[in-house]
């Protein structure tokens, strides 16, 4: 009886996973979904913690003690945690959630070469693809981390040729992986799975060494399907079904990111894994060289925004990077309050992580409703009177669309120079970071407005509060 | 061989349960807004930390005095407990600003 409730429970657990990520489908319920899922988790802990297991020592004095100390780490760090700071943040968690696995696997192994416990080689193969997914979910997050956090700076660790050498290094895990399988058991195996787990460690460090940048969300997304797949494999380890169900869940939503991601940059994840712009683009860059560009003062700027009927802003990493957000949005009561209609365009590469841009506008009080994803924003920009583009570069290029030598071609963009003016505000003329010129600079519409794009905008309100 | 059959015959509920999952899972999230992505992400790293469940299934069935094992398994609720509490926690932060931001707008 006891066993048909728990079992029951861990059933409402999964139920409640996949619900709640359903609700995830609209800002409205979202809140709902997500507390759905937290009590589905809720559930299935306790479920695991009652299960009647036959002469089990349930040790729970060391449980309830993991459990508060790890809870107690974790509130308090969500508590604290900038919304700027997401895209950290969530790396190191992810971090954190493939080495649980990589624990979980590696006491399975402990016991099976110490002899405490027989795994069928199937169930060996599961442990070992737990090592690796999670070692390398572990340590490529924590260097994610580290880049994010501008603790390292992308590049200074490549070696020449990183790429073969990582396809070396993973040949080689995979060797001696497939080696220790056939072994069997024995202390050779046992010494190898240490060999195997510090390879899959290295891997995961060499693997994201080389990205960085724009690349970023891309690598994010791709090692939060890792840890899920890590989490899915310990499931099988231990016959757990909703351990399994909540780690698959957890890497399709990763992949499909990283797929997202992929397709709004037009590169393959290949290419992303492979690192880098490479120098395709420099003819182009070479095109422009002596055009001019028409800079536009701060009360030009002011009033050509204050009599629009409609203006549209495109924000970018370098808004989130001046903290500007909050003071963009001042900009925009002030216009609302003239009866402008204000919109901001957001493309799916803005900010370090997917959907970053958004949640930094919300934080700032944008209403949802005001914020236009890609294929919304290009209808619309057609019927907007000026567009102000705040720290973004690559996503507003034309040469993504008529430059076929461009190495950004084909990368699906925002169309601003469909409306009839556009503003750009932009701290220099260097190229963004594919590194190529943008020719919408020297656009007959476009006007610089140079300065960091916080000072900027708040010489803008002082200018459109004296209108 | 052998060794491929038994563990598919151990493991054939498992295995479907995984394939319908996998296409569950990308059904239900291809739905979600670009706008809700981030929270997606950090929801998603509550739900990676189910793997405390195992962890906790390690500890219970450990010997009392087998210290290596309770001690991996302390460090697999510890991390797991992080994620759960911290990624259901950061994304309700994040969901009451799209919230608070209907009813103003």
């Amino acid at each position: 009886m006891t066993t048909f409730v728990l079992q029951l429970a861990t059933l409402i657990g999964a139920f409640a996973f996949v619900w709640g990520l359903r609700l995830l489908s609209s800002p409205d319920s979202a809140r709902r979904g997500n507390i759905l899922a937290g009590v589905g988790m809720t559930i299935a802990i306790i479920a695991t913690l009652l299960l009647p297991m036959e002469g089990a020592p349930n040790n729970y004095a060391w449980i309830f003690g993991g459990m508060i100390a790890g809870g107690g780490v974790g509130w308090v760090s969500a508590r604290r945690i900038q919304m700027t700071a997401m895209p950290q943040m969530v790396s190191i968690f992810n971090g954190l959630g493939g080495a649980c696995a990589v624990v979980l696997a590696m006491a399975e192994l402990i016991a099976y070469y110490g002899g405490d416990n027989q795994m069928a080689t199937g169930q060996v193969v599961i442990a070992l693809l737990a090592l690796l997914i999670g070692g390398v979910s572990f340590t490529g997050s924590m260097l994610a981390f580290a880049k994010l956090q501008g603790l390292i700076w992308d590049n200074t660790l490549t070696l020449p040729r990183h790429n073969v050498l990582n396809i070396i290094l993973l040949a080689i895990t995979l060797g001696v992986g497939i080696y220790l399988l056939t072994l069997g058991n024995g202390p050779l195996a046992n010494t190898l799975a240490y060999v195997f787990l510090g390879l899959s460690l290295l891997y995961g460090f060499s693997f994201v060494i080389p990205i960085g940048g724009a690349d970023m969300p891309v690598v994010i997304s791709l090692l939060n399907s890792f840890t899920g797949l890590s989490a899915a494999a310990a499931g099988l380890i231990y016959n757990n079904q909703i351990m399994l169900v909540g780690g698959i869940l957890v890497g399709a939503a990763g992949t499909i990111l990283t797929v997202l991601m992929c397709e709004a940059m037009n590169r393959s994840l290949l290419n992303v894994l492979i690192g880098g712009f490479g120098g395709g683009g420099a003819s182009t860059a070479s095109a422009q060289g002596d055009q001019v560009v028409k800079e536009v003062s701060h009360n030009d700027a002011a009033i050509r925004l204050f009599y629009s009927d409609r203006v549209v802003f495109v924000p970018g990493y370098g808004l989130a990077v001046a903290q500007a957000q909050k003071v963009l949005k001042e900009v925009d009561d002030l216009l609302e309050a003239n009866g402008v209609e204000v919109k901001y365009a957001i493309h799916p590469v803005a900010g370090r992580m997917p959907g970053h841009m958004n949640v930094l506008l919300a934080e700032a009080d944008v209403p949802y409703p005001k914020l236009l994803d890609l294929d919304d924003a290009n209808a619309a920009l057609s019927d907007t009177d000026v567009v102000v583009v705040v720290g973004a570069n690559d996503v507003v290029n034309p040469a993504a669309e008529d430059d076929p030598g461009s190495p950004i071609y084909g990368m699906p963009i925002l169309r601003v120079w469909d409306a009839k003016n556009v503003i750009v505000l932009k701290r220099s003329m260097r190229p963004g970071y594919a590194g190529i010129q943008n020719p919408l600079f020297f656009h007959d519409k476009t006007n610089m407005l140079f300065g960091d794009a916080k000072d900027t905008l708040s010489k803008l309100t002082e200018e459109i509060k004296t209108l | 061989m052998e060794s491929v059959y038994a563990f598919f015959d151990q493991y054939y509920l498992l295995l479907f349960l995984l394939l319908f999952t996998v296409l569950l899972g990308f059904e239900v999230i291809s739905k979600v807004p670009t706008v809700l992505h981030t929270p997606l992400m950090s929801g998603a790293n509550a739900i990676s930390g189910v793997v405390i469940l195992g962890a906790i299934l390690l500890i219970r069935q450990a010997a009392p005095d087998d210290y290596l094992t309770l001690g991996l398994g302390l460090l697999g609720i510890i991390l797991g407990m992080v994620n759960v509490v911290d990624g259901f926690a950061v994304t309700e932060r994040m969901l009451v600003l799209f919230r608070k931001n209907k009813k103003d707008g």
